[in-house]
């Protein structure tokens, strides 16, 4: 019995980190390619270790592009879009998980289909509005449209974590006399931290990554890493090199950010609120 | 004291008011290719002349900026000054009103727009007005290997048919070591295969549309040419030829793997630079490849500057066009990086000038695909369109990447010649007739 609980554990082990270097190759590839020439990052066969390393690309995207103009752009979108939505979806989830009705279903998924429209189906009337705004190229226009396309994600994953809080320890606290406010505060928050944390780091992911809207509502002063990454791309010459340079260098910040906090998201994404 | 230093302060305050006023800023959204990205480093000699004017780069991959420049022109958005767009654009937006003219440039002595290349001129102009710049153009030739020509006892004409490349390559492929006769472009796009296969369907005799807009496909001229081109991929193409476009096939021509290339002359600096070329000192440049016909056997392209009608900064605008687009920008760049990387294929004096000649052997060879360039009159037959390797109506990015997926997947081998014409045959004459083309 205990050779075969080991065979099963190695077994498992080795199937683990196949299964994640599999997940992991493509970054460590764009990682590799950004240290090659353009050259070599076309060769066939695909040279992996044995080629001649250069800092040439980091080099001259750090001479042709603003990057810590584009990145402080990113933290600002991401974590305030991430932060407006928190604003909205905690009262939004709490209603629903604790004083559901017979329409909170339908509202749910009703949210959720909002995300299954292709967003260049509202391309031009978003277009429209925020020229007649003034907020075309403005972080403001940004982190509402990324609030706004990410706020049912967000509901939907504070509901889940909140319906799995006890309604009775709510009951009690309430017993005690806990206002709404009390019982958001000192109860629910604490119990929720976990997924709470693991929805706002997945949303600031989310954000982060968002290319469609960020490519086109903005040019320079609000424009994000994603724009910064889409200007190494080039129909006419070899450009995989510097691509990959400018792209190791739009994900590290976020890759930091996932290293450092992968315990809690893993938590909040793998376990409930109480368990 | 108190009123002088107010004085003091109120004048300080107009000043720097009527400062800020004073100072412009455009912003420029250019595609990210070798010659744009060089503009933007030399531009403080521009910023040094126009003390005034501050430049702002949008720097996008060539499709996504088309997706963006299209919306906000179409919404006149205003977020930009000056637009880069290609020559398929300039006449479908010139005529909607998108664009403003070039009136002053054009009436410029010292600008000189006379020596701008005739066909390229044709190219960005619409009603005889000059609606864009150009900043570089380009049409379409063969590169190939003087020594794997040599080797196979291969002299290539000056002005080879599509049968003499089918043989030579052929003859020149060595699938052990990895060396292909041919590469052309595979993967699917109206800017990338479909611009390839038009020039081999224009040469064989065909045409996109009769005067009537009704497509062409079914007819032997299109089914010729696609299965020559097939044929001749399958036999002496690279393997994932259907994936190849520029870039790729470039990389492999560097790398020693192809025999011929057949696409933009502007990948002739590419291929001869020591720096980034295996082959850089066996290389040998000639006209397209003609069949029944010459006409429309290479392309005609050109990246060039444009003012959006949205634009409240037009003289500034026009300003900048006409630094970028002038002489003194080519001689600029010239001694900064050598005459071997100015722009090309824009202004007929720089193909008189005997420095750029020593500098490009490619000079001529370019300068002739160019000239030899009509789109006017591109194929056999009389059409109804302008443009060599498209159409230039708005309908044409989809269909012609509709019909790039048929045929890229011809090449694949996922379908035959016969359905990818078929389909391409149907697909074509029901977007013509939603449109109202075809009545």
């Amino acid at each position: 019995m205990a050779v075969y609980s080991v065979r099963r554990q190695v077994t498992m082990t080795i199937l683990a980190w196949i299964v994640g270097l599999a997940i992991f190759f493509p970054i460590l590839w764009m990682v590799l390619t950004s240290f090659k020439t353009e050259l070599d990052a076309f060769s066939t066969p695909p040279q992996f270790l044995f080629f001649h390393w250069t800092l040439e690309n980091y080099a001259e995207v750090q001479e042709r592009s603003h990057y810590f103009h584009h990145a402080l752009n990113s933290i600002i979108l991401s974590f305030g879009s991430t932060l407006v939505a928190l604003l909205f979806a905690i009262p939004a989830a709490w209603g629903m998980a604790f004083s559901p009705t017979k329409r909170t279903r339908s509202t749910l998924l009703w949210m959720l289909s909002t995300k299954m429209m292709p967003p260049v189906g509202v391309l031009v009337p978003i277009y429209l509005i925020f020229r007649d705004l003034g907020m075309l190229d403005s972080r403001f226009g940004l982190i509402m449209v990324l609030f706004l396309g990410n706020l049912p994600i967000v509901v939907w994953m504070l509901y889940t974590y909140f319906k799995e809080i006890p309604r009775d320890i709510l009951e009690a606290a309430r017993m005690d006399g806990a206002t709404i406010g009390k019982e958001i505060i000192y109860i629910l928050a604490p119990m929720a931290i976990p997924g709470i944390a693991s929805t706002v780091l997945l949303n600031v992911i989310l954000a982060w990554n968002e290319a469609f809207w960020t490519l086109n509502l903005t040019t320079s002063e609000a424009a994000p890493l994603t724009t910064f990454i889409a200007s190494y791309s080039s129909p006419e010459g070899l450009f995989w090199a510097k691509l990959s340079a400018a792209s190791t260098l739009a994900i590290a910040p976020i890759m930091v950010l996932g290293w450092f906090s992968q315990k809690q998201l893993v938590r909040g994404l793998t376990f409930g609120a109480v368990k | 004291m108190k009123k002088t230093l107010g004085t003091l302060a109120g004048v300080a305050a107009i000043a720097l008011s009527a400062h800020a006023s004073a100072e412009t800023t455009l912003t420029i959204a250019t595609v990210n290719n070798g010659d744009m990205i060089r503009m933007q480093k030399l531009t403080d000699d521009f910023t040094s002349k126009n003390p005034d004017i501050k430049l702002n780069w949008v720097t996008l991959e060539e499709n996504v900026l088309r997706q963006k420049v299209t919306t906000d022109i179409a919404t006149k958005g205003g977020q930009f000054d000056v637009l880069t767009i290609g020559t398929y654009e300039v006449p479908i937006w010139a005529k909607k009103g998108w664009l403003v003219p070039l009136d002053k440039l054009e009436a410029d002595a010292t600008y000189d727009a006379g020596d701008i290349m005739p066909a390229i001129r044709t190219a960005v102009s619409y009603d005889k007005k000059l609606y864009a710049a150009p900043f570089y153009g380009e049409s379409s030739m063969i590169m190939y290997r003087t020594d794997l020509f040599k080797k196979a006892g291969l002299t290539m004409p000056e002005k080879p048919t599509w049968d003499f490349i089918r043989d030579a390559a052929a003859k020149i492929t060595d699938k052990a070591h990895e060396t292909y006769g041919i590469c052309l472009r595979g993967k699917a796009g109206w800017g990338e295969n479909i611009a390839l296969i038009t020039t081999v369907a224009n040469a064989f005799g065909a045409r996109w549309f009769n005067e009537e807009w009704k497509p062409e496909f079914d007819g032997p001229e299109w089914k010729n040419a696609l299965s020559f081109y097939v044929d001749m991929m399958k036999n002496s193409g690279p393997p994932g030829a259907s994936a190849n476009g520029f870039n790729e096939n470039l990389a492999l021509f560097n790398a020693g793997k192809c025999g011929m290339w057949i696409d933009a002359t502007v990948a002739a600096s590419f291929v001869t630079n020591p720096k980034d070329s295996k082959v850089a000192a066996d290389v040998g440049f000639a006209h397209a490849p003609c069949e029944v016909t010459c006409k429309g056997a290479n392309w005609l392209w050109a990246w060039n500057l444009a003012i959006p009608a949205g634009s409240q900064k037009t003289e500034a605008a026009e300003k900048f066009i006409g630094w970028a687009t002038s002489k003194d920008y080519l001689a600029l760049v010239a001694s900064k990086e050598g005459w071997a990387n100015v722009p090309p294929g824009t202004r007929t004096s720089l193909y008189e000038n005997a420095d750029y000649l020593t500098a490009a052997p490619f000079a001529l060879p370019t300068l002739d695909a160019i000239n030899s360039a009509d789109p006017v009159d591109s194929t056999a037959k009389p059409k109804p369109y302008v443009g060599v390797q498209f159409a230039a109506i708005p309908e044409f990015q989809g269909i012609g990447t509709t019909v790039g997926q048929q045929f890229s997947a011809a090449l694949a081998g996922s379908s035959t010649v016969d359905q990818a014409l078929e389909q391409a045959q149907q697909s074509t004459l029901r977007e013509m007739t939603k449109a109202g083309y075809i009545k």
